[in-house]
Formats: C-alpha cells, sequence, structure tokens
C-alpha cells in the first residue's frame, strides 16, 4: 500500500514562503478552478489556500528559538474528515492515499472541516465548496512533465529543501529514512488520526570534545607547550628534522 | 464555533416539531387506551399541521448553511458513516410520517388494522404514530450525534449532547402542545403542561449536566502537540496571513467571554425558569395566550442556548491562529 506523504523539516525551513506562492500559483492554475481571493489590494483581503506558513517563537527571552511552520492537509490515514462528508465528495485514495475532495459533488456543508482538528480545509468563498492539499495529484503522476519535475509544488519550490515527498510506506524512500533517522513526528498525535505527513524536529549542531582530544595521547610524559620551530634553513617536516 | 444562524434555527425548529408530534401521539396512544378522554381527530389534524410547518421551517433554514443547494439531494449517500447523511434522510422520513399521521385524522380515513388481547384497537393513525415516534427519536439521535461524533470537539463529544437535544426538543414540543390543546383541546390541557413541565425540569437537569462538565474540561490538544516542539512557553508570532481566513471566520464566535457568560443566563432564564412559571399559571388558569407566551419565551431561549451550544465548543484548530503577526 503506497501513502503518500510529505515531511516537513522544520530544522532548515526558513519561513520564506515560496511552497506558499508556488501551491497558488499551481493549484489556481489548474482544471478544479480557481482558488478565489477577495480584495487582495484591499483593507480586509482574503482568500483560499492550501498551505500556510505560520511562524511560533519558542522559550523566553533572551532564550527564544523561532519555529517557521508550514502546514496544509497531513493525509492522515485514518481521515476524520471522509467519513463525516455526507455525500463521499471527501474521500481517500485506495492506491496512494491522497485525501480528496471532489468538487463537483461537494454541498459545501462545511461539516468536514469541522471534522477535522488541524484546520486543513478551507472553503472556496466563490466556487462554495471545500477545497484542501492535492498533493498536486495534477502533476506528480503527469508523463509530459520530465520525471525530476513530478513532484508537489510546493517540494520543488522549496529553496532550502525543507520538504520532502514521497511514500511512506516504503521503508526505503527517502522520506521514510528521513522519519527514522532523524526524529520524524506526528501532529496531534493524541486524536488517532495518524497523519501521513511528518515533521522533522528543530536540531541542535553541537561539537562535542573530549578531554583526551584536548592534550596529545603521543605525549607520555604530559609536556605542553610550544614546539621547536626550526629555522628557514633546516629541513622541512616531511624531510628528516632534528626533533 | 462560529454559531451558523441557519442550523440553529434547523436544530431548534425540527426539535419543536418532534417534540409535538411526541405529544400528540403519546394523547392518542394514552385515549387508546382509556387513560385519557378520547379526542376530537381535528385537534390532531391541526397539531401534525403546525409540526409539519416547524420541519419544514427547519429544513429551509438547513439549506441557507450549504454553499451549493442545488446538490443537496447528494447528502443522502453516506449514510453508513455519516450522521448527517443519515439525518438527511430520516428527516423527510419523518415530515412523510407526520403528514400521513395528520392525513389520516383529518380525512377520517382510520380502519382498524387489528385488537390487542384487551380490546383495545389497532387502527392506521396508531401504527404511522408508532412509526414516527420511532422516526422523531432516530432523528433526535442523528441530530445530535452530528456534534457528538466529533471527538475532538470535546464540548460535544458526550452522550448529554444527544440526550439534551431529545429533552430540549421534546420540552418545546410539549409547551406547544399545552397551547395548543388550551386552544382547542381543553379537555387535555393539565395533561400536556404536566408533562411540559416535567420535560422542562429534566431538559434543565441534563443542560446543567453539560454546563458542569463543560466547565471542568481540560483540551487535549495543546500548542506543545499542535506544532510538536516541547516547551512550555510557545507563542504565535505570524498565522500566515494579515486578514482573515476561512479558519478563523468559522471556528471562532467573536464574542468577549462576558457576552457569552451573558448568554449562558440568559438561556437559562428563558429556556427553563420562566416558561416553566408561565406554563403553571397558564395550565391552571387555562389561558392559551399565558401558554403561547411560555413557548415563545422558551423558543427564545432555546435559540440562545443553541448560540451558547455552538460558541462554547473550542475548535483545535483554533491553536494554529492565536495571533495575526
Amino acid at each position: 500500500m503506497t501513502q503518500l506523504a510529505l515531511v516537513i523539516d522544520l530544522n532548515v525551513c526558513v519561513g520564506c514562503h515560496a511552497c506558499v506562492t508556488s501551491c497558488k500559483e499551481w493549484n489556481t492554475s489548474g482544471q478544479a478552478g480557481p482558488m478565489s481571493d477577495f480584495n487582495p489590494y484591499g483593507a480586509d483581503p482574503t482568500g483560499t489556500f492550501f498551505n500556510r506558513v505560520q511562524t511560533f517563537e519558542v522559550g523566553e527571552f533572551p532564550n527564544t528559538e523561532t519555529v517557521h511552520f508550514p502546514k496544509s492537509c497531513l493525509h492522515c490515514e485514518e481521515p476524520p474528515c471522509v467519513p463525516v462528508c455526507p455525500t463521499g465528495a471527501s474521500y481517500k485514495r485506495k492506491e496512494d492515499g491522497i485525501v480528496l475532495v471532489d468538487y463537483d459533488k461537494c454541498i459545501g456543508c462545511k461539516y468536514c472541516s469541522w471534522a477535522c482538528p488541524y484546520g486543513a480545509r478551507e472553503i472556496d468563498e466563490k466556487q462554495k465548496v471545500m477545497k484542501k492539499c492535492t498533493l498536486c495529484v495534477d502533476r506528480i503522476y503527469d508523463t509530459n512533465l520530465p520525471e525530476i519535475d513530478r513532484k508537489p509544488a510546493c517540494v520543488k519550490a522549496c529553496p532550502t529543501s525543507a520538504r520532502l515527498f514521497g511514500d511512506v510506506h516504503d521503508p526505503d524512500s527517502e522520506v521514510s529514512k528521513a522519519i527514522r533517522e532523524s526524529g520524524g513526528y506526528q501532529l496531534m498525535p493524541e486524536w488517532g488520526t495518524q497523519p501521513a505527513n511528518h515533521y522533522l524536529p528543530r536540531r541542535k549542531t553541537q561539537l562535542r570534545i573530549h578531554e583526551d582530544e584536548l592534550v596529545r595521547a603521543d605525549n607520555p610524559l604530559k609536556i605542553e607547550g610550544r614546539l621547536p620551530k626550526p629555522a628557514m634553513t633546516e629541513p622541512s617536516l616531511d624531510d628528516v628534522t632534528s626533533w | 464555533m462560529h454559531p451558523a444562524f441557519s442550523v440553529i434555527f434547523l436544530t431548534t425548529l425540527i426539535g419543536v416539531g418532534q417534540g409535538l408530534f411526541l405529544a400528540l401521539f403519546t394523547v392518542e396512544s394514552y385515549a387508546a387506551f382509556g387513560l385519557l378522554p378520547a379526542q376530537d381527530s381535528r385537534f390532531y389534524a391541526l397539531g401534525s399541521a403546525v409540526a409539519l410547518g416547524f420541519l419544514v421551517a427547519g429544513l429551509i433554514a438547513s439549506f441557507f448553511h450549504l454553499g451549493r443547494p442545488e446538490r443537496a439531494w447528494r447528502s443522502a449517500a453516506k449514510w453508513r458513516t455519516s450522521w448527517l447523511s443519515r439525518e438527511v434522510i430520516v428527516l423527510p422520513a419523518f415530515m412523510g410520517t407526520v403528514f400521513l399521521y395528520g392525513a389520516a385524522h383529518c380525512t377520517g380515513f382510520n380502519p382498524v388494522l387489528a385488537q390487542l388481547p384487551s380490546g383495545a384497537p389497532i387502527n392506521v393513525t396508531a401504527m404511522l404514530g408508532v412509526a414516527g415516534t420511532v422516526l422523531s427519536f432516530a432523528l433526535f439521535v442523528c441530530t445530535g450525534m452530528i456534534y457528538a461524533c466529533l471527538r475532538f470537539l470535546q464540548e460535544w463529544h458526550t452522550p448529554l449532547t444527544v440526550i439534551n437535544y431529545i429533552l430540549l426538543g421534546g420540552a418545546s414540543g410539549f409547551v406547544l402542545a399545552t397551547a395548543l390543546s388550551a386552544l382547542v383541546a381543553p379537555g387535555v390541557t393539565g395533561f400536556f403542561g404536566g408533562w411540559a413541565m416535567i420535560l422542562t425540569v429534566l431538559a434543565f437537569v441534563g443542560r446543567i449536566a453539560s454546563l458542569l462538565r463543560n466547565a471542568r474540561l481540560r483540551p487535549k490538544s495543546t500548542l506543545r502537540t499542535a506544532i510538536g516542539v516541547k516547551h512550555p512557553r510557545i507563542v504565535q508570532k505570524a498565522q500566515g496571513a494579515m486578514g482573515g481566513s476561512f479558519n478563523t471566520r468559522e471556528f471562532f464566535h467573536g464574542r468577549p467571554a462576558f457576552f457569552l457568560r451573558q448568554v449562558k443566563w440568559l438561556f437559562l432564564l428563558l429556556a427553563f425558569a420562566v416558561p416553566m412559571g408561565l406554563l403553571a399559571g397558564g395550565t391552571t388558569a387555562g389561558s392559551g395566550v399565558l401558554l403561547l407566551t411560555a413557548f415563545a419565551v422558551q423558543y427564545l431561549g432555546l435559540l440562545a442556548e443553541r448560540w451558547f451550544f455552538f460558541a462554547q465548543a473550542n475548535h483545535p484548530q483554533n491553536l494554529y491562529y492565536q495571533a495575526v503577526s
């Protein structure tokens, strides 16, 4: 069973919103209809997005850390939004685990958005149907694109490669390795939704120096100090030195 | 959650219709066993028409909730998994039964189908009444479960939600039945009034129980589990958009906590305390005006109650939308 998903590395995300704009650009141009904006340049702008980057500050000054947090549909393995849909417009694909909305069947009752604890679904105020991340389903299988481009628009746009895309059920895939080796975790595990998307935590890179690395191991007399500096005329270290 | 008036009207109006039908059939079954004087069939026909009117009004209100009302017929598809879909099926079925029940009484087409060993007749309206009662309770359960099945809306995820829908709808329906009977069938006003008061008290107990339960709730989700950072102090600095979004409009009631507390006291007063006084006075005096006032006041109280029901529910997605920038 395939379960396509994103793995988002919070350690590298710089919060540039390139994934947000790239997602909007790709998906608003698709045949499923635009992601409508209202008052884009007015006082109270609003619009439909599949993906948003939020920013959180962790800790107390001066020991703070800024976490940029990209948030989109997590394509849960137990999606709570799917069974509540009265029309079957909301469904999870068996073949690749992507949770999708059939815009032609959706009646815009918003019940699925109530049933999503992550707030991943947004109604399109113009088309009056529920919309959400499709993992760029119209792109990842498009054989007209070169194989390297068959990835979600957000993944292609990320300048720091904070977004990985692949099959989390395949233990040898890039995403599974990242989850396994870099401590990938799921959001709100308490609800048992088993999100397919995972996040990689912030990591501190620290240089660890042991005692014996500070002291020359081949110095049995424990004599530290400046080594005699040979004069320019002396033979070099590569030759035979006097010491 | 943002209280949508379409849903507030839907749930309160069909609650009245369901309760009124249950009240009518209660009297008819009591009368069948000779426990109450038999009523004129015109009383049942009138009552059914009023109940149907409330159900139709509720159905119309529900359409205002939909973005694409022209596709509403599709919503009967997923009855295996969705309580909303089940409600969509049960509501018209119940409306049809109420219509047939009223029509049978109106036209006088009411042949005896069988007889109980005790000699009590089982006629067409009795069969329709039993079917309607089952459907009425099924509809209460569907409506309540739409909210109670959402496990992370902790304020709703309790059997009390379903129980309160049944009790509040039943109480308002019986109050309306009392008022109607005072106008056209004074013989049963005392019977209806007694049950209306019992149901109002029970509904009060149920609602107080859910208020107490919700006051002690501790949210399961925190910002720590929401973004997966284990630190006691996390503050949102940006939510990804400077203007509002669907997420900031749909899941917040947008009122201060003070307003919420006022609505709570208002509905406790209007839905329970005031109607109890009016019911007691109206039933003893047999005054239709007083009883209609009791119904109107209680209905207003139920609108406030339903508003509060939605506003009080705190959706975990709100954790992601605490600060604009």
